[in-house]
């Protein structure tokens, strides 16, 4: 009886190797690469000891601490260390990424769309499909693991070992299996896929904050994290095995959780209760406006929350910030102060157009929202009533708008008021308000460029997320990187002027808007003229 | 009054021609079934209607207007149900419902609560726990609850249940009796039969029959058993007659509408003892469009 459980398991990974070809593809070369070109960037860039001292005295800041994790092997800081240092955390987010979206579309996203019963209606066991999704997403972790662990080594490069580059792979190869382990426990608990990813991502996110938190105030708090966890392995220094220990384990039990709740639930059902809903429509849902906020409500409210919370643990180091670049003399030469300016506030411009380009994110689901409703043939109903598609089209972009515009605000409100509590002086919030505020045209740039493509070629909408991911690589790594400054020119993110640092330039500004309002009028007449999908 | 007019109607995606010289007709007070195989143009046709694609060549009329550019004027006055209703999982549908009923423009309150109750839906629940039959309902009620002059059905009845059929009919005869028009594509010959005044039939992007069903019924062949006192030895050549089955002196033939009268002549010769007819029937009607004639154009098999 209980070995029927699994019938078939080995047909149905074969199977979702053949669904997933290309995607396992494209993750597996995207991290083997990336991860790959970075380490040779780091020979090339800081190839002597000083330069890497002197980096590694910059990394000792609270910061850095909290957005790539505690800085360790300082006294000689190594390639190795440095790239492990810079890389490891994001990285592993990224294998995290892989593994709920993956595992969350063969669980409960087959299960939502009825693939699942016709799988179980055929001779298969119970638990066979999610036993070959956790086997393939394990075996897909092993794999890339592995290639970035013999990669690193096979480059030559003397401080990456053949040890520490295998715990490297191993380590991130960990974190996936930890986030498949999750997913499949939250596929389980929810009963449809939105609430799968989202909680799952809820977990990475906290996971990352926590570890954010401890790491600049207190190391027990990082211990209640899982990417803490694998942070604590020391890639290239100490190479801790025992720490991956620890996550297997805890990824072996969430697994084990994951096939028992799946045992003893019906197909279809989850275990958190999906309640009655309304009766009537509220005023507010009964426009294609009101339908568009709707729809993503919980998702905005999310994104708002996590804007905030993001502002707010920036805003937090803040104080030790300035305490620690007051201590050391040595290094408030070495970043040679602008006139008239703190260190603080050299630190906004970069913070910002980070959080203008997370923020960007929601705003530009937002917009693509359209495109996703018409492939789902659900923009007939509105397009068969009475309503125009200048006004659908419209709706989508206000919302858009209106998106970028709060979670900006949240984001930057979240600095000023943690920010604030933590400085002796004390932050003012017209001017890191301001130093939000001005990527405002560079977000509205991306969001009229979906409004064109959905007009005009709604095909290449992905596009539009590519051309996002190239600005926060060429915007946020160029400076690592020493990328050629044309790169980043050619993202809306790197016109903006540096407030408080630089002056306001109105001009780059007001183009940036002009060709925003430019394409999405392109959008609205394509928009009228095409064929509606679906 | 024509409600309902397109003209030499051509739609291609890129070099496939959907529809090929469509005509079709629907007057004030008429229900008009639309019929045809999968992919023979009927939804295509329905949503160059609805303005939702743009025809390539020719012109669709609504109301005297232009079913492309006057979209959204036409669609204060029509009601639409899709086939293939798709629905946003977590709205419910009664959410939905007023959504689509608000965004027509009327409001008849009454009327929705009394649909809720014919069609009996819970409106309570998510729509990502209805049925298919459950997301049609959805989508009828909103369409029925409005207070239109043309209603747009395609497929809509293909997840109902036979009780919810019926009540369907129910609702599309009190549109027809307080004048209204209805175009309804289906699949449910009994349904287009019980309802229609009119049938076209589309094959291929063209549509090959078009006329009342009592027209169409001449275009075919009644069903006739037939026993005489004297065996028919040359039944079978008779001009018009088809399909001849012998069971001792019981014969059972198809014959031409238009050659009914010789062959009853020559019938009559040989003592006729029982007769039955059955009038063709749609299915027969459409049977014979559909088979015969597919090679060629899909299928280089």
């Amino acid at each position: 009886m209980s070995n029927q459980l699994f019938t078939k398991t080995g047909i149905l990974s074969r199977f979702i190797l053949r669904r997933d070809r290309l995607r396992i593809w494209i993750w597996l070369f995207g991290l083997v690469a990336i991860t790959l070109l970075v380490a040779q960037t780091f020979v090339d860039l800081y190839g002597s000891e000083e330069e890497r001292q002197a980096i590694a005295e910059t990394m000792l800041n609270p910061a850095m601490t909290a957005m790539v994790g505690p800085a360790y092997g300082i006294d000689n800081y190594t390639i190795g260390a440095m790239f492990a240092h810079e890389m490891f955390l994001f990285t592993a987010i990224a294998f995290g990424l892989m593994s709920i979206l993956l595992v969350a579309r063969h669980t409960r996203a087959d299960e939502e769309d009825g693939q699942i019963e016709m799988i179980r209606s055929l001779p298969t066991g119970r638990l066979s499909n999610l036993a070959s999704t956790v086997l393939v997403m394990n075996g897909v972790n092993v794999l890339i693991a592995l290639l970035i662990g013999f990669g690193l080594y096979g480059m030559g490069i003397e401080s990456m070992d053949l040890e520490g580059s295998l715990l490297y792979g191993a380590a991130l190869g960990a974190t996936g299996i930890f986030f498949t382990a999750v997913t499949a426990v939250f596929a389980q608990l929810t009963e449809n896929v939105r609430g799968t990813i989202g909680f799952a991502f809820t977990v990475l996110g906290v996971s990352y904050l926590v570890r954010a938190v401890g790491d600049v105030g207190n190391e027990m708090l990082s211990w209640l994290s899982p990417l803490g966890w694998v942070l604590n392995t020391e890639v290239f220094v100490s190479n801790y095995w025992w720490p991956l220990v620890l996550t297997i384990i805890t990824a072996l039990l969430l697994v084990l959780l994951a096939f028992y709740l799946n045992a003893i639930r019906d197909l279809g059902s989850g275990f958190l209760p999906a309640k009655s809903g309304r009766r009537h429509a509220s005023k507010f849902l009964q426009s294609p406006l009101g339908l568009m906020v709707r729809l993503q409500r919980t998702s905005l409210i999310a994104w708002g929350i996590g804007m905030f919370i993001l502002g707010a643990s920036y805003g937090s180091v803040f104080g030790e910030l300035e305490t620690f670049f007051g201590d050391n003399e040595m290094l408030a030469e070495l970043i040679a102060p602008i006139e008239g300016f703190s260190l603080t506030d050299q630190f906004i411009p970069m913070i910002m157009s980070i959080m203008a380009m997370l923020s960007t994110i929601p705003a530009l689901m937002a917009m693509n929202k359209l495109i996703g409703e018409e492939k789902k043939n659900r923009t007939e109903h509105m397009l068969g009533r009475a309503v125009s598609r200048t006004r659908l089209i419209a709706s989508s972009l206000v919302v858009s708008i209106v998106t970028s515009f709060v979670m900006l605000s949240l984001a930057a409100i979240g600095l000023w008021s943690a920010g604030n509590a933590v400085m002796e002086e004390g932050l003012e919030f017209g001017t890191l308000y301001g130093a939000a505020m001005v990527h405002l045209p560079a977000m509205w740039m991306i969001i009229g460029l979906a409004a064109l493509f959905i007009g005009a070629v709604p095909k290449f909408i992905g596009l539009t997320w590519l051309y996002l991911i190239y600005s926060f690589i060429v915007v946020y790594l160029g400076g690592l990187l020493q990328l050629p400054d044309w790169l980043g020119n050619l993202s809306p993110f790197g016109q903006i002027p540096n407030i408080p640092v630089e002056d306001m330039d109105y001009m780059k500004v007001s183009i940036l808007v002009v060709i925003a309002m430019f394409a999405a009028v392109i959008g609205f007449v394509g928009y009228n003229r095409r064929d509606i999908e679906g | 009054m024509t409600i309902l007019e397109i003209n030499n109607l051509t739609k291609k995606f890129g070099s496939f021609t959907a529809l090929d010289n469509v005509n079709l007709k629907v007057e004030k007070g008429e229900i008009c079934g639309f019929i045809g195989p999968n992919g023979a143009g009927k939804s295509t046709t329905i949503r160059i209607l609805l303005g939702i694609l743009k025809a390539t060549e020719g012109r669709a009329k609504i109301f005297g207007k232009d079913a492309w550019a006057d979209a959204v004027e036409i669609h204060k006055r029509i009601a639409y149900v899709p086939g293939d209703v798709n629905l946003w999982p977590n709205l419910t549908g009664g959410e939905v419902i007023d959504l689509f009923i608000k965004l027509r423009g009327t409001n008849n309150k009454s009327r929705r609560e009394e649909l809720i109750k014919r069609f009996d839906l819970d409106p309570t629940k998510k729509c990502r726990t209805y049925s298919k039959g459950n997301r049609q309902k959805v989508a009828l009620i909103a369409a029925l609850s409005s207070d239109a002059d043309l209603y747009i059905l395609d497929e809509p009845t293909s997840g109902l249940d036979p009780l919810m059929e019926r009540v369907f009919q129910e609702c599309i005869l009190e549109a027809k009796n307080a004048g209204k028009s209805v175009l309804l594509s289906s699949h449910i010959l009994s349904e287009v039969e019980k309802l229609c005044d009119k049938v076209a039939i589309i094959r291929e992007g063209k549509i090959i029959e078009t006329g009342s069903l009592i027209d169409l019924r001449h275009l075919t062949r009644a069903h006739l058993h037939v026993q005489t006192k004297l065996p028919m030895t040359s039944l079978h050549e008779v001009v018009g007659v088809h399909d001849v089955e012998v069971d001792g002196q019981s014969y059972s033939i198809h014959v031409d509408s238009e050659e009914l009268d010789e062959v009853m002549k020559y019938v009559s010769q040989y003592g006729i003892i029982g007769l039955e007819s059955a009038p063709p029937t749609l299915e027969d009607l459409f049977m014979r469009h559909y088979e015969g004639v597919s090679v060629g154009v899909g299928g280089a098999v």
